[in-house]
């Protein structure tokens, strides 16, 4: 072996060691931070571990841009599952009966009507509501913070995560303690005005502004404060990896 | 080896990162196209959807079915796969960009190589240049060691306007960077407006690299490639 090239292959050596130890130390620094995603494994995670990562460390208290009421477009009712015979019945009954559980790592656990959902400080935001398709609108959302729901329940400073559930088959989904905390994310019931429509997730949707449309779980009536997700479906954070789309929605 | 015949063409940084950009743009422009037929309608402004007027429609079928577009059918999904390998591609290529972009200022580059000279910018060499390469005069030879100034319009066209205005749409259309930078999408008055400006940069980066790679086949598809592979180039007279 030549001279030049024993030497080129001492420094590819040594830069490829240096280049691996560095990526392990950020791995674990991120991990520290939570920087990583719960899908942050397999082929993608590397891509979506620098997004949320990324996006994690700009946006830690950024707030969605908001419109004034002119801005307010045609909305758009995404399609979703024809709606269940218990679904019907409680829209029946004017959803006096829908109920929101509270569960998990919370002093009180138990069960909001619309009525409870009430009682908290009414909030509106006016913001845009991108699909991942492609398409948006802008809307007035009205609801509670959900940040003040969770602090009239009191959760746990171990908290790291709230998984919601819809009552739609297979849609259940999470934010960590930055998006749950977040003052526009909300649990809405009302919307440019009136009562939230169900083909817009009438009569509870999550709303996270900061994040695409499938985050804003509609017909939500569970929530489940939590340290871990790995207990939730396959501990990828939300129904939508599983059926192959990102956990984390910022973009 | 041998200083005689052969030159360094293309230094390592500009060979690796040019092809760690070529596989990300092709793996965006299929990610890219697959995210896109799941709602091939544009708008301007801020919000459209399928219950707002289009700014315009492209003629194929769809994803989803809630956009109509004539066919009688919906393809299948394919967004899931399609948003996880785009945005790992973008990474790479943003990454790729921005070494890419750091050594060509330092190393002078850009200066040297890829800006067109001010004296090459006259209506007259232009048109002599363009004159040239339409009667494949010197396309062989001619541009082994330098690029001619159509090359250095044409690559600094892409390296300095199309990449960074492709990677600013992109990022135009994330809510969450919207909400920490919002006049990244304010600028180009909206968010539907830059998904619309996204995709008509996607098609002047394709004509590029349509023009690109017809370019490379016909100076000689052998010595083109193995001067970005390897990084030299076998000196000839010319023919």
């Amino acid at each position: 072996m030549s001279e030049p090239s024993r030497r080129r292959l001492i420094r590819t050596a040594v830069g490829a060691v240096a280049g691996a130890s560095g990526l392990a130390a950020a791995a674990t620094v991120a991990g520290r931070y939570g920087l990583i995603p719960p899908d942050g494994g397999g082929w993608y995670g590397p891509g979506e571990t620098l997004t949320y990562g990324a996006q994690r460390l700009l946006t830690r208290h950024s707030l969605a841009r908001e419109f004034s009421r002119e801005q307010i477009t045609t909305p758009y009712p995404n399609e979703h599952a024809p709606p269940t015979k218990e679904f019907t019945a409680l829209e029946a009954g004017g959803f006096v009966d829908w109920r929101l559980k509270v569960e998990g790592m919370v002093a009180r656990p138990g069960s909001l009507s619309l009525v409870d959902l009430k009682k908290l400080p009414e909030r509106s935001q006016i913001t845009h509501l991108a699909c991942e398709e492609g398409w948006s609108f802008i809307a007035e959302w009205t609801g509670a913070r959900l940040s003040e729901l969770l602090d009239s329940v009191g959760i746990a400073p171990e908290a790291k995560f709230v998984v919601y559930f819809s009552s739609e088959r297979g849609w259940w989904d999470s934010v960590d303690m930055s998006d749950a905390l977040h003052p526009q994310t909300f649990v809405t019931y009302g919307m440019n005005g009136g009562v939230l429509p169900v083909g817009h997730g009438g009569p509870m949707r999550m709303r996270v502004p900061r994040q695409l449309g499938y985050k804003s779980v509609k017909f939500i009536n569970r929530l489940v404060v939590t340290d871990s997700l790995k207990g939730f479906g396959k501990g990828l954070g939300s129904g939508a990896p599983e059926a192959g789309y990102a956990w984390y929605a910022g973009i | 080896m041998d200083a005689g015949s052969e030159r360094v063409r293309h230094s390592a940084l500009v060979r690796w990162t040019h092809w760690i950009t070529a596989v990300s743009f092709l793996a965006l422009l299929l990610s890219g196209v697959e995210i896109l037929i799941s709602h091939p309608r544009f708008y301007w402004g801020e919000a459209g959807n399928s219950a707002t007027p289009a700014l315009f429609q492209i003629p194929i079928p769809a994803s989803r079915a809630g956009v109509k577009t004539g066919y009688g059918y919906v393809l299948p999904d394919q967004n899931g796969w399609s948003r996880y390998l785009h945005f790992q591609a973008a990474w790479a290529g943003v990454l790729a960009g921005l070494l890419y972009g750091i050594y060509g200022f330092v190393s002078g580059h850009f200066r040297r190589n890829l800006v067109p000279r001010g004296s090459d910018l006259t209506p007259g060499s232009i048109a002599k240049a363009f004159a040239e390469r339409v009667r494949w005069k010197g396309l062989r030879s001619s541009d082994a060691s330098t690029y001619n100034v159509m090359q250095r319009i044409a690559y600094t066209s892409v390296v300095f306007v199309f990449f960074p205005l492709i990677v600013w749409t992109g990022l135009a259309m994330s809510p969450a960077i919207a909400s920490a930078f919002p006049s990244v999408v304010t600028v180009f008055g909206g968010q539907q407006s830059a998904r619309t400006i996204h995709f008509f940069v996607t098609l002047a980066l394709v004509a590029f690299f349509l023009v690109h790679v017809v370019m490379v086949a016909l100076s000689g598809f052998k010595d083109r490639m193995r001067a970005m592979i390897t990084g030299r180039f076998a000196e000839k007279e010319p023919v």
